[in-house]
């Protein structure tokens, strides 16, 4: 690898866990799509910070820009408070305007900025090495590397002090407010956050994937976990992950950096969406097959336990009589078979003891929801967890 | 025999967009009482008590805990909101979510340590839900959902207790291990005061009752006031107590 590459790499890791962390609480907070407005609204803090400073790393433009994602926000509040339309709709009216103001600035200037829409919106990670931050004549780096590596600092520092204040203004605001916490000011410190962040990271990798790269980690580390903290440290390795297998695809493909990234992104949300252990699609589906069939298990146990008479109890009688399907009739069968409930015998099936004994207790589970003696039965049977 | 006031409102009206959702509300809570808010749908029940606690802030008049502002009271209230105001998907457990009753004593930054970890697990206790400690809030029922936000109410060590329809959507058994240790937190001398719902338990449960119904019908000892002259303007209907009890 050069140097080149490594430093890339770096950047794009470093965007990544810097977005996760703000990203964790959007979501939680669920406001997802604020990110999405933030991210293209401070194009016209961007487009006259850098008409006034010439340098798209100057902490003025950075200052700037994140003032403008702020005045989105509370644009966005205004216009909600007045009940007149909905959030979303809020949203949608607000950061248009907005961006359509930054691109009419960068359109009427075109000729003397370096700055373009298309540059805006994927940003050029690929050319983030060329621009160095000298000190004193000496090469330290990337300029990308060093603002957005601050920025990360700064939103680590600020984490850490301020967790619990964090976590409970986004889980329970009014007790917040009622403890002293001001969860106004906790909002509009997040709100800072992420717009500093998307400003600093947005150079880099342009406005579309700062909101993927905000949204996707967290939305994913959510399916798999139900803890604060685990969750934003899984976002951010999540966020690592899709950073380094993005760069390999874009240099595989000779494609966009950005865009590779995105991608993967957009896989590793879809395992994940079907392979989640709990909540996972496959893994509901299968719960629910399993149910299904334990609750016709015990239907059959129960009818069995109830007719004496063989006529009721004849293999056959199944079919007709609770009036299922072959196919359902018979897997009911094999799985009470497996599990020695109950015995065939010339076409005539009768309980087992160990039959008789789980159906009375499983029907008093249900009704009373509660028993220590099928306790260890809970494991093998979904019927009675929750 | 002359009682502390523990909470005291004062010409409280709160407009939602100009409308007024509580008109002009005297009222004085003495310390040391059970007491319900009772009243019919859109009273402004909630309200009230959003505004005792400066979560909402009134167009007019003023709230005193133990004779000063709540912002230099708060840690003398603890606040049970309504169940259905948070959000139970999110990720953290019952544990969690009863430690941040620690929040407030701890200020800003802090973190809480062994100390709020212990007062929370005997909070737990108390609820009964200690064997569900590190159980994920949206695998608890709404009975023990309930009960975690008593819980966590109650490490707040507080003079006051502010709740918000505690008894909606639980059991039967959850309700009277709730209403138990009401009881028991006015035995300590604390002054409760429940947004309720069902008339038929107010005699049962508590000592003391507001009727609301955008202004403030009646306040006092239940054994006075709660009577069919009061239900019926409160709750424009006819309405017998001996039926109810």
């Amino acid at each position: 690898m050069t140097s080149a590459q490594i430093e890339i790499q770096l950047i794009a890791c470093i965007v990544a866990i810097a977005c996760a962390i703000p990203g964790a609480f959007l979501v939680l907070r669920k406001m997802a799509m604020i990110s999405d407005a933030i991210s293209h609204s401070i194009l016209p803090g961007i487009v006259i910070g850098f008409f006034l400073t010439e340098d798209l790393n100057s902490p003025w433009l950075i200052l700037l820009a994140a003032l403008s994602g702020i005045i989105t926000v509370v644009m966005v509040e205004y216009i909600q408070k007045t009940g007149l339309v909905k959030e979303d709709t809020a949203i949608g009216l607000v950061f248009p305007a907005l961006f359509s103001i930054g691109v009419i600035l960068i359109a009427k200037n075109a000729g003397d900025v370096h700055l373009d829409v298309d540059a805006v919106l994927l940003g050029e990670l690929a050319f983030a090495p060329f621009d160095r931050l000298l000190i004193g004549g000496t090469d330290v780096g990337p300029k990308s590397l060093w603002v957005i590596g601050t920025i990360l600092l700064i939103t680590l520092g600020l984490l850490i002090s301020f967790f619990k204040e964090l976590k409970i203004s986004t889980f329970d605001k009014q007790l917040a407010a009622t403890l002293g916490f001001s969860p106004v000011l906790m909002h509009y410190g997040l709100m800072s956050i992420a717009s500093v962040t998307t400003v600093g990271a947005f150079d880099a990798v342009g406005a579309i994937l700062v909101v993927a790269l905000m949204i996707a980690p967290p939305a994913m580390a959510y399916l798999l976990i139900k803890d604060l903290k685990k969750m934003l440290v899984l976002a951010c390795i999540f966020g690592v992950i899709a950073a380094l297998a993005g760069y390999w695809m874009a240099h595989w493909l000779d494609a966009s950096i950005a865009g590779s990234i995105t991608t993967v992104l957009g896989m590793l949300f879809l395992i994940i969406y079907l392979f989640a252990p709990n909540s996972g699609l496959i893994s509901v589906l299968h719960r629910q097959k399993r149910q299904k069939i334990e609750v016709h298990l015990l239907t059959f146990l129960l009818h069995l336990q109830n007719h004496q008479e063989k006529s009721e109890r004849h293999i056959n009688h199944l079919n007709e009589h609770i009036n299922w399907h072959k196919v359902r009739a018979t897997s009911v069968v094999d799985l009470a078979l497996k599990n020695n409930m109950i015995t065939i015998d010339d076409h005539i099936i009768s309980l087992t003891e160990k039959g008789r004994i789980f159906t009375t207790e499983a029907i008093n589970y249900i009704i009373t929801n509660k028993s220590a003696a099928i306790e260890d039965m809970k494991e093998r049977f979904f019927l009675f967890r929750g | 025999m002359k009682e502390k006031i523990a909470i005291k409102v004062d010409d409280l009206t709160v407009a939602y967009n100009f409308k007024p959702v509580l008109w002009d509300i005297d009222l004085s809570v003495p310390e040391g009482v059970l007491m319900a808010i009772v009243g019919p749908n859109g009273a402004g029940k909630s309200t009230l008590i959003k505004a005792m606690l400066d979560i909402i802030k009134p167009i007019a008049g003023s709230v005193e805990i133990f004779g000063k502002p709540y912002k230099k009271q708060y840690k003398e209230v603890a606040y049970v909101p309504q169940k259905g105001s948070v959000d139970w998907d999110f990720p953290t457990t019952a544990l969690d979510v009863v430690m941040m009753g620690t929040y407030g004593s701890l200020g800003w930054i802090k973190r809480p340590g062994r100390k709020q970890k212990k007062e929370a697990l005997e909070a737990l206790e108390k609820v009964g839900m200690l064997e569900f400690r590190s159980r994920q809030i949206s695998q608890l029922s709404g009975g023990q959902q309930q009960r975690i936000f008593l819980a966590r109410a109650l490490v707040q060590q507080a003079s006051i207790y502010i709740m918000d329809e505690p008894f909606q959507g639980v059991d039967a058994t959850t309700e009277k291990a709730i209403i138990n240790i009401l009881k028991e937190l006015r035995k300590e001398g604390k002054t409760v005061v429940v947004v309720h719902h069902d008339l038929q338990t107010v005699p049962e449960y508590f000592d003391w009752v507001t009727f609301l119904n955008v202004k403030k019908i009646a306040t006092g000892s239940v054994k006075d006031i709660f009577n069919d002259d009061n239900l019926t303007k409160t709750y424009g209907i006819n309405y017998k107590v001996s039926v109810l009890q």
